[in-house]
């Protein structure tokens, strides 16, 4: 303790608001993230009031949308384009990365790492601010005249090239959220590799750490190409280049005055290079708190540890040349799409390898049905249904049918939406006691498992009937007007009132998260009993500056649970002796 | 509690932390340049009207010079700083930071004469990748020009307080600023020579 206290006590402004303790920063990712999350859930809400009672005013909140965007509270196809774009951009890159890269990794790896802090914790507190400005242009950017993006998260040009205004603030926030990215990817890759605590070798890392080291890595190496495409259009729009501006483009009848000689399917190329691995940022750390709350509630180690390592590894280089399999339909020919799709069929290796092994984990354990187990439990079949029903889109004479149809809506939100986002919710159950140190109410907690596993389910799964139909994703109306979707356009009430309800099932845990944090039960600090070094090693919430009261050695590999032998059925990372039992 | 490794190296890495994570940021500009490299290959070899005007060699040439003779006072600067010899450090920086300034010079006299010739970078796609490119490298000459003016001034102070820490920043420094004139070596023979 005496290591904590030399700390002269810092000022308000650096402790809870410029703070370089990653603890602090990785809260203040956590709960930016979560509140942009919930706002893109919102936009979401919206499209989906549009597309059930397409033409209807939207009640109560319709009247407050302005008359730019919703005149007498009926949505115009603008603005539904605005949502779209919005939604996808929020969702992916304020949202869902932030939350487990920016707050799960930076919380936690130095914790299971056994280290003081991050290896840099000014550029820690940097991209923490860089990501938040990114957030700020985003939201502010609905407020422009023309309002938000509007060409679609992919914002390919060149329709980009020539919209409002909104797409100029689109670059500059990405280009803002791109840098924060690189600088906080930096730093997780030296902490792991640099600050692990003695005796932490590669192979007795968490999963967790494996996930988010190889996870940094996809967000070093990608980001950049979409850095240098976002430069490029925006040199496009204000520079009036033509990197992106085919010659002789025609808008409303006129030649756009511009050199031309580009190429539009430069932007896919550039855009996907990151946009691929980016599915993998999103998942992988889903996997990895995954493989902790498993590990820890079957009571047994992990199948497979070193597999799932190789083909985390594995499945982070592969990420890199798939991409093209979002672009089967550009023409690129069909040399590059079979090379594609042989490496986009070998990228599911990988990917079931792992989800194969956190299954045969469960088996012949004695499982504990808690929250977070519940939600890691939902994400597997989620997850399953997710990667299976991307195989028809990697291969390209299946995807010529199903490509920009709401099965691709489907398919990926499966993925990341009942996937991720459960895994999400699972880290916050899970690591709420280290971090507050108390739990959050299991029975609010398992309302809000049931509930969002249901209208989860009621949301994405119609999608996938209405996507084989041949339903667009882009739809204003739904497919109301198209005659091939009038067999599956009925469902589309179904969907909004599941996804009324996903809102609403989600009360339970935001009235969970701040009731816990006073009410909640208090408890020790390693209530799961855990083996891994944030659980054993450290206090409920963990101390000030440097996290520990001396830097604990490690012994063991990170899942020794229910070892024969002793009384207790764990044996922490960082104990030297383990008490040995008679007999 | 202190950040282990920040001065000394990890044993079984044989780094400290900021040399790994400057050679970590410098993996991803590899892959921005690489992006905007790969860019020009495309464009160019896909317009069957690709239009190149002429620039002026002579001057990218002389550029050329100044930056690689920047590298090497910036490899002086640190070596000096070895040597325990704070004096040759100052002026073997010094003189980087002013031949960087050169650098920015002369390719602003060239800016000039192919804005006053009408070239913008909307004119074609030759001179908007150019000035894309170019002026990505010149903010990145920039950047480095004020890091190394913050070591030469201001933040030469940690040389008597922590020297080995004051040490370890300027090589990082200029592992950065070598990467910076690498850059410039593989723009000079794709913008001006092919």
């Amino acid at each position: 303790m005496s290591t904590v206290s030399e700390h002269p006590e810092e000022g308000f402004i650096r402790k809870y608001v410029f703070s370089i303790d990653h603890k602090v920063i990785g809260l203040q990712y956590g709960l930016t993230a979560l509140l942009f999350l919930l706002f893109g859930f919102c936009l979401m809400l919206l499209m989906r009031w549009q597309l059930a009672f397409p033409g209807q005013p939207i009640p109560v909140i319709g009247g407050w949308l302005g008359t730019a965007n919703a005149p007498g509270g009926v949505m115009l196809p603008e603005f539904y384009n605005q949502l779209g774009a919005m939604h996808g951009t929020i969702m992916v890159f304020l949202g869902v990365v932030p939350l487990v890269v920016g707050a799960f990794g930076n919380y936690f790896v130095p914790l299971q790492i056994g280290a003081p802090d991050m290896a840099f914790p000014k550029l820690n507190m940097m991209s923490y601010w860089v990501y938040f400005v990114g957030g700020v242009i985003m939201f502010v950017s609905f407020f422009l005249p023309g309002g938000a993006a509007n060409s679609g998260w992919t914002s390919y040009p060149p329709l980009s090239n020539i919209a409002t205004m909104g797409q100029t603030a689109w670059l500059l926030g990405m280009v803002f959220l791109i840098t924060s990215s690189l600088l906080g990817s930096i730093n997780i890759i030296t902490t792991i590799i640099q600050l692990r605590a003695e005796g932490l070798t590669y192979m007795r890392m968490p999963f967790f750490i494996w996930s988010q080291l190889v996870t940094s890595f996809l967000l070093l190496l990608a980001f950049p190409p979409l850095e240098a495409a976002g430069i490029l259009q925006l040199m496009d729009r204000l520079a009036g280049t033509s990197f992106f501006m085919p010659s002789g483009l025609v808008v409303s009848g006129q030649v756009l005055e511009a050199a031309g000689g580009g190429s539009p399917l430069l932007w896919q190329h550039l855009f996907w290079f990151l946009a691929h691995p980016e599915v993998y940022v999103l998942i992988l750390p889903a996997m990895g708190i995954v493989a902790e709350v498993i590990a820890n509630n079957t009571r047994k180690p992990l199948w497979g540890y070193k597999a799932m390592v190789y083909a985390t590894v594995w499945l982070g280089f592969m990420s890199f040349i798939v991409w093209a399999h979002h672009m089967f339909l550009t023409g690129m020919g069909t040399v590059m799409s079979a090379f594609f799709q042989t490496t986009t069929m070998i990228i599911s290796i990988p990917s079931v390898v792992i989800l194969t092994a956190l299954l045969i984990s469960l088996w012949g354990g004695s499982i504990r049905f808690n929250t977070p187990m519940l939600f890691a439990l939902a994400f597997l079949p989620m997850f399953g249904i997710g990667g299976l029903t991307g195989l028809p889109l990697g291969l390209a004479p299946s995807d010529i049918h199903l490509h920009d149809t709401y099965y691709v809506i489907g398919h990926f939100h499966y993925v990341v939406a009942p996937g991720t986002i459960f895994a999400i919710f699972a880290g916050i159950y899970f690591w709420f006691p280290k971090i507050t140190g108390r739990r959050m109410s299991e029975t609010l907690g398992k309302v809000h498992v049931w509930g969002s596993f249901i209208f989860m389910n009621g949301v994405f799964g119609p999608m996938f009937l209405q996507g084989l139909a041949g339903v667009s994703r882009r739809l204003y109306d739904g497919g109301a007007q198209y005659s091939h979707a009038q067999g599956v356009v009925q469902f589309n009430q179904f969907m909004s009132y599941s996804a009324f309800l996903l809102f609403i099932a989600q009360l339970p845990f935001i009235f969970n998260f701040f009731w816990s944090m006073r009410r909640g039960e208090k408890v020790g600090n390693n209530p799961w009993q855990a083996t891994t070094l944030d659980w054993a090693a450290t206090s409920s919430p963990p101390l000030g500056h440097g996290n520990f009261a001396e830097i604990p050695v490690v012994y063991r590999g990170p899942y020794e649970y229910s070892v024969p032998g002793y009384e207790e059925d764990f044996l922490p990372q960082h104990v030297a002796t383990p008490a040995p039992q008679e007999g | 509690m202190e950040i282990p490794y920040t001065v000394a190296e990890r044993p079984d890495t044989g780094l400290y932390n900021g040399k790994l994570g400057i050679w970590l940021f410098l993996a991803s500009e590899v892959m921005l340049f690489g992006g905007l490299f790969s860019s020009y290959i495309l464009l160019r070899t896909g317009d069957p009207n690709w239009f190149k005007p002429e620039l002026s060699v002579p001057m990218a040439t002389l550029n050329t010079m100044v930056l690689i003779t920047s590298s090497v006072t910036m490899v002086m600067s640190w070596a000096s700083l070895r040597l325990q010899d704070f004096k040759k450090f100052r002026l073997f920086s010094g003189a980087t930071f002013l031949l960087a300034s050169a650098f920015m010079v002369i390719k602003a006299f060239e800016y000039n004469t192919e804005l006053s010739h009408h070239l913008y970078p909307s004119a074609n796609n030759f001179m908007a990748t150019y000035f894309t490119m170019t002026g990505l490298h010149g903010l990145h000459v920039l950047g480095g020009m004020v890091v190394i003016a913050y070591l030469w001034g201001p933040g030469s102070k940690m040389w008597k307080t922590e020297p080995e820490r004051f040490t370890n920043r300027v090589e990082i420094t200029g592992l950065y600023w070598h990467f910076v004139d690498l850059v410039w070596i593989f723009l000079f023979p794709a913008l001006y020579l092919l």
